[in-house]
This record gives structure tokens, C-alpha cells and sequence, in this order.
């Protein structure tokens, strides 16, 4: 094997249209081996097709680049065999038992001794007892564990993971982060898509897309200080009509409720200032200065380049 | 897009009298609505009736003409060539090979290149001017007994008819001056099911077939599966031969029950190689599994690769021979048969069970069958899609 290049993905201007909608445009990323990047992105902006674009299922119209240093134009062949992917939608065969669909994948990637392969990664998984039961029969969690067990089980370099955390809950979630984290540490590099925050800072990198354009990339800290964003929580009664007054003012770019308190943002500190100024001397209300979190900085770009979209 | 509020209209909330003929013309356009983007249901929709129109109106013939027939004459008198130039002009038989030899014959009529041989026997005008009431002899390919009836019935009359105008022979006063020696070669008690059950036979086969494979490509598509087989590093001849591999062992399954219900049911003997016969047998259950799951890469979903299935069936069991004698359809529906799997499979199903052919006779529409099986794989592997594009 030669050696394994330092970057495990670096694509440049990928652009993908459907019809006459794009819906990837001129993307660039750069992903280092061993890390978790996270792809961050409201609904239909171009994750899923991004990384379909990166494990060869979809041609870019435009741009190129490498993933594990093979061309993703033309050596999808070659790179296949050294991705995992795990599909949005539970992708294994719902007709087939737990050992049958690992037995199966390990037979496709031509591993030796597939039964043996197989059972281990049920014992590895903790579904020892279980492997005769249908894939279709687990529940939401235990599925993206076996769809999961399946993507490491061929050991690949690089896992593309598309919202691999949709509809399961907390404590599977955290299960399912740390054993990210473990497979990290080993070398694996990993890309994975959320729509989580808490997920997003789990990230040792993250990249924010919307409507088809990267609009933030760096660390977590890196996103939130490039945002520029400073921020105000306030708590008190009538919030909902303190947020419609609010968003009406000049100067105040993001409004969202939190639980009983209201995040107030704005880029530009004097106009935020004055802003909120005349509710500032309200006693009913309890205003406190606070950075940005990453949430708040998602919502302000998403706002921010939807107004662009329309 | 604006910032403003949706006006809420009005009227949105009033009550229309009739509620239950509003919903049943919601559901009505609903439906019409799906329908029309279903392009391929209402290709059926068109398709099925008209093909089925076209073909029982134009190509069936159940009192076939112009069937293939060789003469063997061991003679060459002014008698033997009127009644050749005879058959010539009956729409019956149509002369398409004049033979040398017995050897010639025998070889024309298991491959089914002729249905029928006529045979001038040596000395047949000599007697025949004698008064002698000689033989004219006359060998039918009777497998299918449907065939070959209508045609052997006019042969005497056609035979008297072109005699009539010749010198020297006695006029027919009661009977003919000849007699007509038939043999009727394979099923010579003319017995339907002889023919039909090795028909069915390759129907049956050539639908569940089809079928099998031709849901395969689509129900990946459908259960959400294929992204996930497509990112993993298979190529799409391997999907293919691995799709197809196990139908051939259940296919062979099928045809074995068929052969058996039939010999110890319907008494039908297999007169040739048994073994030929399972070979030629597999190499048909592959043709179609092929032409299935070219479908099904075709398709878009279940339904229209089924659908497809179906529009293929029709003409193979309508132009193949199976419902109706070949021979009697006209050329361009002939050319349409000669595309179809289940046309060449009857010959060599009837050939080796009820002619007792063996490879040599039946070379012909076993290479067809290897070439078909060839031409539906190559445009299953091309137009497999290896990407979600």
C-alpha cells in the first residue's frame, strides 16, 4: 500500500444541478485525515448531495478533487472499497437477519472469512443473541448501529455518515458519538451530517451549507468568532410580543426564542446597543450579555442567505 | 416570496351542499391526475388492446396457408412437374426446397424447416397412365395437428385439378386415379395435447421468468437498498450474474415438474436426448431471466417493470406458434415471432420431445435463443445505472 496521504478529502468548485435546479454550487472542502468533520446545513442544501458526489453515486457537473487521494471523477472504483457509507434511509436488507446482511457485506468487499468476520462485528456491536433477527424488525437505534457496524466492517479509511443520528434517542446518540470518537483516534477520518448542535461541537471541524454554497468552515470557535455576532438573552413575561417589537427595530439581525428567554443578535455592536436600548430600563425584563452560541449563528446565517436565495 | 401574512380567504370555511359528491370529484381528479404522470400505465393502457387487435385481426390464422413444404420427386415427367407447378399455386403449400435425397428430407422436416414433404415416387406417371391408381406420398410434419389439417385435406383436390388438363390420363369418373398415401410423422394420431403441453411448457417458463427478474433491479430501487449496494464496490455484471444465477436453478426446478406431470399425466414421451433437452431448457430459462432484468434496469419502479413483462408476454405467446400455427402468419409477423424467445424454444421443445431431434436439427434456434439471451445482457449491463444521476 502506498502511503496514506495526509488529506482525505479536497474538492474544488463541485457543482451538481437536478433538472434546472443546482443544488450544490461551486463547493470546496478540505478534510484531514483523523478528523470528524462536521456538515452542517438546513434541509435540501446540498449535504446528501455532496456526499453522494464524494463516494461516486452522483457525477459532479463541475469541479474536481480527491478523496483518499484517488480522483472522484474517475477513480470511483478504486475509492469504494476504502469508504463506508451509511445511507440516510436504513439502506441493508430489511428481509435479511442481522448476521446475513454483515455476512453479506463482508463477502462484497471480498474480506476473509466472512462468517467469522460477521461475528464478530455482532459480538463487537453487543447484538450476540440476536444476529438471527430480521434488520427490519430493530428499532430505530439498533438499526443505525448494524448500518453502522456494516460501514466499519470492510476497516475503511474514510466513513460518510448522512444524519446518522436522525430519530434516535439521547443515549443512543451519545453511544454512537463515542464510538465516532474511538474510530477517530484509530485514523479513520470521518464526515458526518447533522442537524444537532450539541452534535456539531462533538466535531473537530464543521463546515455550514446552505442552499447549495458553503458559507462557514473552521472549528467551532472559528465559526462562531467569524460570525461576529454578539448576543443578548432576555428573560420576562410577554416575550412573544417583546420578540415582534424587537425584530421590527433596526440593528437586530436574529430573534429566537430559548425555553422562558429570548436570544437577541446583531452584527454591528452601537446598532444592537441602541436597539434594544428602550427595553433595556424595562425592570420587568432581566437582560445579560452572552457569546454567541453556535445555534445562534446557524439560524443568523441561515436567515442571512435565504434573503440572498429569494 | 413576501414577508406578509397569507390572507385567510374567506370563504375557505363555508359549507357546500353535497359533501359526498365533492369528495368523490376530488378523488376522481386525483386519480386522473396520477394517472396521466404514469406514462408507462397508460402506454398499457393503449398498447395492450391495440397489439392485441392488430395481431388476432392481421396475424392469426387458424386455416394457415403457404406452409413450407419440400418435394422429393423420383421422377421427371410432364406429371411431375404439373403437380409441382400445382403446389406453386395453391396458397396452401408454399414449394420452398426441392429435395435429393430420403436423407434430405428426413433431416428438413425434424429441424421443421418444412412441414410438409410431398413425395413422387419413381414410375408414379407410367402407372398413373395405366390406370394403376398409384401412390402420391405424403409426409406432415404433425406436431401441431392444426397446422397441417386444413392443407393435407386440399391436397387431392389440387393434385386432380392439375392432372385434368393432361394428356393421356384417365378422366376421374368416380375417383380420383390416384390415391394419397399420408403419414403423419410425430403425433400420428394428431393428438393436441402432445403439442400443447410442451407449449405450455415455455409459457409457463417464459412468465415467471420475466417476472423474477424483472422486479429485481426495481425493488432495490424502491426498498431505498440500491444506494447502498451502489456505494459498495460491485461492478454491474456481477449484480447481474448473481441476480440471475439462482432463478436458473429454480427455473430448471419448474420445467423439471412440468416434464414429469407431463410424461406421467399426459403421456407425452420424450423422444430425444433428455439431457440436450434440460441443457437447451436451461439456456432458455437464462434468455428470459436476461430480457427480465434488462426490464427491470429499464423500469423506474415495480410496477412498470411488470407492466413490461406483460407487454413482452403477449406477443410471445400470440407469434410464437404456441396458441397459433407459425407457418400461417403472415412474413412480418414471422419476422416479429422469429424475436422471440418462446418461438425458438418450441421448436426445440417439440423437435427433441415428440421428433426426437437432436443438436444438429435444432442448431438454429439454439443459437438464436444464445444470441437474444447475449443482445438483453449487454443492454442490462450498459444501461445499469452505477450512479443515482
Amino acid at each position: 500500500m502506498t502511503a496514506a496521504p495526509e488529506i482525505a478529502i479536497e474538492v474544488e468548485g463541485l457543482t451538481k444541478s437536478f433538472g434546472d435546479k443546482t443544488v450544490v454550487k461551486d463547493l470546496s472542502m478540505h478534510v484531514e485525515r483523523g478528523q470528524i468533520y462536521g456538515f452542517l446545513g438546513p434541509n435540501g442544501s446540498g449535504k446528501t448531495t455532496t456526499i453522494r458526489m464524494l463516494c461516486g453515486l452522483l457525477t459532479p457537473d463541475a469541479g474536481h478533487g480527491t478523496c483518499l487521494g484517488y480522483d472522484i471523477l474517475t477513480e470511483s472504483d478504486k475509492i469504494k472499497p476504502r469508504v463506508g457509507y451509511m445511507t440516510q434511509r436504513f439502506s441493508l436488507y430489511q428481509d435479511l437477519s442481522i448476521r446475513e446482511n454483515l455476512e453479506f457485506v463482508a463477502r462484497l468487499y471480498g474480506l476473509a472469512n466472512p462468517k467469522r468476520q460477521a461475528r464478530e462485528a455482532i459480538a463487537r456491536l453487543g447484538l450476540s443473541g440476536r444476529e438471527e433477527q430480521l434488520a427490519g424488525e430493530l428499532s430505530g437505534g439498533w438499526k443505525q448501529r448494524l448500518a453502522l457496524g456494516a460501514c466499519i466492517l470492510p476497516s475503511p479509511d474514510l466513513l460518510l455518515l448522512d444524519e446518522p443520528t436522525a430519530g434516535v434517542d439521547p443515549k443512543a446518540r451519545r453511544d454512537f458519538w463515542n464510538e465516532i470518537h474511538g474510530l477517530a483516534a484509530d485514523g479513520l477520518t470521518v464526515l458526518v451530517s447533522t442537524h444537532y448542535m450539541d452534535e456539531a461541537e462533538r466535531c473537530h471541524e464543521i463546515a455550514y451549507i446552505a442552499y447549495g454554497t458553503l458559507l462557514a468552515r473552521g472549528t467551532v470557535e472559528e465559526v462562531i468568532a467569524s460570525a461576529n455576532l454578539e448576543t443578548w438573552t432576555v428573560s420576562g413575561p410577554d416575550l412573544h410580543d417583546l420578540a415582534d417589537k424587537l425584530l421590527a427595530a433596526d440593528g437586530i439581525d436574529m430573534v429566537a426564542p430559548f425555553g422562558s428567554s429570548l436570544h437577541v443578535a446583531g452584527r454591528d455592536h452601537g446598532a444592537l446597543e441602541a436597539a434594544i436600548a428602550p427595553w433595556r430600563g424595562d425592570t420587568r425584563f432581566t437582560w445579560t450579555s452572552s457569546g454567541a452560541t453556535l445555534e445562534d449563528v446557524f439560524i443568523d446565517l441561515m436567515s442571512r442567505s435565504q434573503d440572498n436565495f429569494q | 416570496m413576501t414577508g406578509d401574512p397569507v390572507p385567510v380567504p374567506q370563504t375557505a370555511r363555508r359549507h357546500i351542499r353535497l359533501p359526498g359528491l365533492a369528495r368523490l370529484w376530488a378523488m376522481f381528479i386525483k386519480e386522473f391526475l396520477q394517472l396521466r404522470r404514469d406514462r408507462v400505465t397508460f402506454a398499457t393502457m393503449i398498447f395492450i388492446p391495440l397489439m392485441q387487435l392488430l395481431l388476432f385481426g392481421f396475424a392469426i390464422n387458424t386455416q394457415p396457408k403457404n406452409l413450407p413444404t419440400a418435394v422429393l420427386s423420383q421422377e421427371n415427367t410432364d406429371v411431375s412437374r404439373a403437380i409441382v407447378a400445382a403446389l406453386k399455386n395453391t396458397s396452401y403449400f408454399s414449394v420452398t426446397r426441392i429435395a435429393g435425397t430420403e436423407q434430405e428430407v428426413d433431416h428438413w422436416l425434424r429441424a421443421g424447416t418444412v412441414q410438409f414433404v410431398v413425395e413422387i415416387p419413381a414410375g408414379f406417371e407410367r402407372a398413373l397412365r395405366r390406370g394403376e391408381t398409384p401412390s402420391l406420398l405424403i409426409a406432415a410434419d404433425a406436431t401441431d395437428p392444426v397446422a397441417s389439417g386444413t392443407a393435407l385435406g386440399s391436397l387431392s383436390g389440387v393434385v386432380s385439378h392439375a392432372l385434368a388438363g393432361l394428356h393421356g390420363i384417365p378422366k376421374a369418373q368416380t375417383s380420383a386415379p390416384f390415391e394419397i398415401r399420408q403419414h403423419r410423422r410425430y403425433n400420428p394420431a394428431s393428438v393436441t395435447r402432445l403439442n400443447i403441453v410442451p407449449g405450455i411448457l415455455g409459457t409457463i417458463l417464459t412468465m415467471t421468468m420475466l417476472i423474477f427478474t424483472a422486479l429485481s433491479v426495481t425493488r432495490e430501487i424502491e426498498r431505498g437498498t440500491m444506494e447502498n449496494l451502489l456505494s459498495m464496490p460491485i461492478r454491474p455484471l456481477e449484480v447481474m450474474l448473481g441476480k440471475i444465477a439462482p432463478y436458473i436453478l429454480v427455473g430448471f426446478l419448474q420445467a423439471a415438474l412440468i416434464f414429469i406431470a407431463g410424461y406421467l399425466i399426459f403421456d407425452v414421451p420424450v423422444e430425444g436426448s433428455l439431457l440436450l433437452l434440460s441443457g437447451l431448457s436451461m439456456l432458455f430459462i437464462t434468455t428470459n431471466l436476461s430480457i427480465g432484468y434488462t426490464f427491470s434496469t429499464l423500469a423506474q419502479n415495480q410496477l412498470q417493470a411488470i407492466q413490461m413483462s406483460f407487454m413482452f408476454f403477449l406477443p410471445n405467446i400470440l407469434l410464437s406458434g404456441f396458441m397459433f400455427p407459425f407457418a400461417g402468419m403472415p412474413v412480418w409477423a414471422q419476422w416479429v415471432g422469429e424475436a422471440l424467445p418462446l418461438t425458438h424454444y418450441l421448436r426445440i421443445v417439440r423437435g427433441i420431445m415428440l421428433k426426437g431431434s437432436g443438436l444438429t436439427d435444432i442448431a438454429h434456434p439454439a443459437m438464436m435463443l444464445t444470441a437474444l439471451t447475449l443482445v438483453a445482457m449487454t443492454i442490462a449491463v450498459t444501461r445499469f445505472r452505477r450512479t443515482l444521476d
